[in-house]
């Protein structure tokens, strides 16, 4: 399987939509190469499985490997295994979603449509990348699609949260780039050379000193990306500005960007500093966590609720990387699949609520099951993924996590974990009290009764979305299956530091 | 030997050739149209740029005193891109002109002065070239012959630079005494480190600093570059600052290699300062060349980081740079002289809903100003992040990690005209605004280079391996 065509697709969609003529061809166009892309996605987990089944062991799989700058040892060097697809597959899921929802954008379609194409590329070049310096590259080439998508088709305060996101998300990547970059000089393969490869430096052990310096720029680099409290002001703001579809591909897409950086460069290359800081991390995801969950109760709009309960559900993500055992890491893979469908699938029902009564705010809606049963619905089932119901991903995953925080003996470690399975109860006031004023109850605006339910393409995105939450939520051990190889790599190497104290 | 001299010396005989034809053609009876002189010299342009990669030898002439090597053809082959992208981009202000065939001639001239000077292999030579670069200069500047502004930013130009070439040839003036030579390499062969070559060493680097705008020697930039028209601004801030930094850093490299634990703290210092001032004061601009101007001296800041690499890497990675930043800045600068042409504005407000009626010209400026930004997929963030990483073998993390911080300001300001364009709303944008075939082409050429630069690594590899220490 050649993993390169899960570049070229996008690529290939982009150009198509540059040259394509209206409205029409435009989201047909986009959206063909986003069925493609999805399709492509699965055939690579078949092949996954096929190729796990002969029996092959490496850690990375398809691996490919081609110089591109030479002289300083810079090579396109892609992969997979199995929690990179689990993220590529993610990906995939919402870009479709994402672009169903969007179909009726009118304004400027041919740039939107490029811009949301452009993203999945950059996201897809990530969680492929096993070189850093192309890993980097990938990650910064979302910026600038995020902040036009935001700053262009937004509502709200869109200049500002635009700029807000777009400079946070550079000093995360400027943070990044002193990281790998402080990686890179303190690499020597047996050649006598600095190397970017991820797989090379892994083999490695940095010097103690050194992971220690330049730990907390790579992990707070990649944080910022996801969230990371004091770093996450640009969530509310960058989501509750963006249109819809910009919502749901920052929410599920980009954030992963971070968890999964923080996962596979910080700590995976740098052990030692990850074990030494793990305190700091667990700290900051628990403050995250409870403040995310607090703060969402204030909220009165329905984006900025969603917007800061994923400041909570992302604190889990880093929770569960910060615990350092093999549990948690996989309750953190988990939770960014599931985090990642469901915030995707919230910002969704919510754009289409929004769309329909030009109001986000919960005091201004209610009674909506009554207009619109199906978005109602989609909402509902949402908002009960995101406060953890069991048979949906997001119980899967937040138990996974608590178990494997648990399974941390430290006991300042269990106070944190204790603390953070205590926010639920708040996610679940808030949860119930959002849908409970917006979609039960009488209705507030009598204008409300004459809205038209969801349209195919909405409800296409929704139950796509759905499938992929309640098959996670119904049969997490797929997902386990899937990303525990890879996760016992990251555990053996984290393990191995753990013997040597 | 004839043969020596004609094949060592093509490119500059090439440019006198030129300089010439155009005289004949000014002194001569006929009065040509404006349209078809610029196209004949477009042509001839191009000419000059595709012999450049032809019959590259590498020799010595004049006993070491002018010098050619592969790198240094390479050098002047960016130039001569240069030249003909500035040329192609001055169309629609040339088009009215009444002096046409003097701008040619004066900014041929100081290409001419340019190629000496980095061809140069001994001081008096090397500063023969450079003021042969920068006295036509300030002729150009003052090419808007009606605007009073035009005519400040000529004198402050001739002024400034008279200044820093008298505090240069201080500098060498103490050089020789203390080396009894001129020529570069004898030169570096006498360097120990005295007081006495430091101080001469400080006063060459003042002359230099100058000329690339350094900080704190850069106060006269703003004002020429708001003043000159916007292909004259193009030219001195890219093709002209582009030359001066390709002798520095040779200079640097060879002729004060001995020395370089000890510059290689000042350009710390001034590099630290020239970024930062650069930032904080592109922040506030609202006219175009202006805030290019302070944008660009922040640039040159970066440029002292990779070229503190003292490495192939710090070569390699500044040539490179400079090759991106050209593709940019000059795209960047197409844009604004085909609008100032046109509709007469250069402020940032002025820009506000250009998208709407300009889409091609909004998108050309926009990845230009990404590129400059240094962010993927442009070419701008190859060239970055390789000065970066030249800057980062030395182990200096504090620089790093002030050039990086830095780099989210310059993203700030860059977005803020991106924000002008696509984002704000104006009841009188720039009205659309046709564009003629050769800027077009220039601007092609710019987002060829801007978006494919990068990719094609090769580049990259071909500017190391023609490095030498």
């Amino acid at each position: 399987m050649n993993l390169t065509l899960l570049l070229l697709f996008p690529l290939f969609t982009a150009f198509a939509i540059l040259f394509a003529k209206g409205l029409k061809q435009v989201r047909v166009i986009a959206l063909i190469g986003s069925i493609f892309q999805l399709l492509l996605a699965g055939k690579l987990l078949m092949a996954y499985y096929q190729i796990k089944a002969q029996g092959n062991q490496s850690q990375m799989v398809f691996e490919y490997i081609q110089n591109w700058y030479a002289p300083l040892h810079l090579q396109y060097h892609i992969g997979v295994d199995g929690i990179s697809i689990a993220m590529i597959l993610l990906t995939a899921f919402v870009v479709v979603a994402g672009i169903l929802v969007s179909w009726k954008t009118e304004q400027l379609s041919k740039e939107f449509f490029f811009l949301l194409i452009l993203l999945s590329l950059g996201a897809y070049g990530f969680f492929i990348s096993l070189d850093l310096f192309t890993l980097f590259f990938f990650l910064e080439v979302a910026v600038i699609p995020k902040f036009l998508l935001i700053g262009i088709w937004g509502s709200g305060k869109k200049d500002n949260s635009a700029m807000k996101l777009a400079l946070m998300l550079m000093g995360g990547s400027a943070l990044i780039l002193v990281g790998i970059l402080g990686i890179y000089f303190n690499t020597h393969t047996e050649a006598g050379i600095h190397t970017f490869d991820l797989l090379l430096i892994a083999k490695m052990n940095i010097a103690l000193p050194i992971q220690k310096i330049f730990f907390p720029f790579a992990f707070i680099g990649f944080g910022v990306f996801t969230a990371i409290f004091p770093f996450h002001t640009w969530v509310p703001d960058g989501h509750a500005s963006a249109p819809t579809a910009a919502s749901m591909f920052l929410a599920g897409i980009s954030m992963k960007l971070g968890g999964y950086g923080c996962l596979r460069v910080a700590t995976f290359l740098m052990p030692d500093a990850a074990h030494a800081y793990s305190w700091i991390i667990i700290l900051l995801a628990t403050i995250a966590i409870i403040y995310g969950a607090f703060a969402t109760m204030m909220q009165t709009d329905l984006k900025y609720i969603n917007a800061y309960s994923s400041i909570s559900h992302c604190g889990f993500v880093l929770l569960g990387i910060g615990m350092l055992t093999k549990t948690s890491i996989m309750g953190a893979v988990m939770q960014m699949v599931s985090h990642g469908l469901m915030t995707a699938l919230f910002f969704a029902a919510i754009g289409m609520i929004y769309s329909r009564t030009h109001t986000r705010m919960v005091a201004q809606l209610g009674g909506l099951l009554k207009a619109m049963p199906f978005i109602s619905s989609v909402f509902v089932i949402a908002g009960l993924c995101s406060l953890g119901l069991p048979g949906f991903s997001g119980f899967a995953a937040e138990m996974t996590v608590f178990m494997g925080s648990w399974q941390n003996p430290d006991k300042w470690f269990r106070l944190a974990t204790i603390l953070a399975c205590a926010s639920i109860v708040v996610t679940a006031v808030y949860i119930l009290r959002a849908a409970g004023q917006t979609i039960m109850g009488p209705m507030v605006n009598k204008e409300h009764e004459l809205l038209t339910d969801a349209s195919w393409n909405e409800k296409f995105a929704a139950i796509l979305l759905i499938v992929g939450i309640v098959v996670v939520g119904i049969a997490p051990f797929w997902l386990i299956d899937l990303i525990q190889p890879g996760t016992e790599i990251i555990m053996s190497k984290l393990g191995a530091v753990a013997l040597v104290k | 030997m004839l043969n020596e001299y004609l094949i060592l010396l093509k490119s500059e005989w090439i440019i006198i050739a030129i300089i010439f034809l155009l005289l004949f053609i000014k002194v001569g009876p006929k009065d040509w149209k404006n349209e078809t002189l610029l196209y004949g010299i477009n042509i001839l342009l191009l000419f000059n740029l595709l012999a450049g990669f032809y019959n590259n030898v590498e020799g010595n002439l004049f006993n070491g005193m002018y010098h050619s090597t592969q790198l240094i053809l390479l050098e002047k082959n960016i130039l001569n891109l240069g030249v003909y992208l500035v040329s192609l981009i001055a169309y629609p202000w040339l088009k009215e002109h009444k002096h046409l065939l003097e701008f040619y001639i004066l900014l041929l001239s100081t290409l001419l002065g340019m190629f000496f000077m980095i061809s140069s292999g001994n001081l008096l030579i090397f500063y023969l070239g450079l003021e042969l670069s920068t006295i036509p200069l300030a002729a150009l500047a003052n090419f808007d012959l009606h605007k009073r502004q035009s005519s400040e930013a000529a004198m402050k130009l001739i002024i400034s630079s008279a200044f820093s070439s008298a505090i240069l040839l201080f500098g060498v003036s103490i050089l020789y005494g203390t080396t009894g030579s001129l020529s570069f390499y004898e030169i570096s062969q006498h360097i120990y480190g005295n007081q006495l070559q430091v101080i001469a060493f400080i006063l060459i680097l003042a002359g230099f600093c100058f000329k690339i705008s350094v900080v704190p020697f850069h106060l006269w930039t703003a004002d020429v570059y708001e003043g000159a028209p916007a292909p004259v601004t193009a030219y001195l801030s890219v093709i002209s600052k582009t030359a001066v930094l390709f002798i520095f850093m040779s200079v640097m490299y060879t002729v004060f290699k001995t020395i370089a634990t000890q510059w290689y703290l000042m350009i710390f210092v001034l590099s630290i300062v020239t970024i930062l001032i650069g930032n904080l004061f592109a922040l506030r601009q609202n006219n175009l060349k202006r805030f290019l101007a302070f944008s660009s001296i922040a640039q040159v800041g970066f440029i002292l980081l990779g070229l503190s690499g003292t490495s192939i890497m710090g070569i390699a990675s500044v040539i490179y740079f400079l090759l991106i930043y050209l593709f940019s800045n000059l795209a960047a600068f197409g844009v604004i002289t085909l609008v100032s042409a046109v509709a007469n504005k250069e402020t940032i407000s002025d820009y506000k809903g250009f998208y709407k009626t300009n889409p091609f010209l909004s998108w050309v400026l926009a990845i230009a100003l990404f590129s400059l930004a240094g962010v993927p997929p442009t070419a701008g963030f190859f060239g970055k992040f390789f000065l970066i990483m030249a800057g980062a073998e030395r182990g200096n993390y504090i620089w790093v990690v002030f050039a990086a911080i830095n780099m989210i300001i310059s993203f700030y300001y860059y977005l803020k005209v991106v924000k002008a364009i696509f984002m704000d709303p104006n009841d009188q944008p720039i009205e659309t605004i046709s564009i003629p075939a050769l800027p077009k082409l220039a601007m092609i050429i710019c987002l060829a280079g801007m978006i494919l630069t990068g990719f094609f690594s090769w580049i990259y590899e071909y500017i190391y391996s023609l490095s030498i220490l």
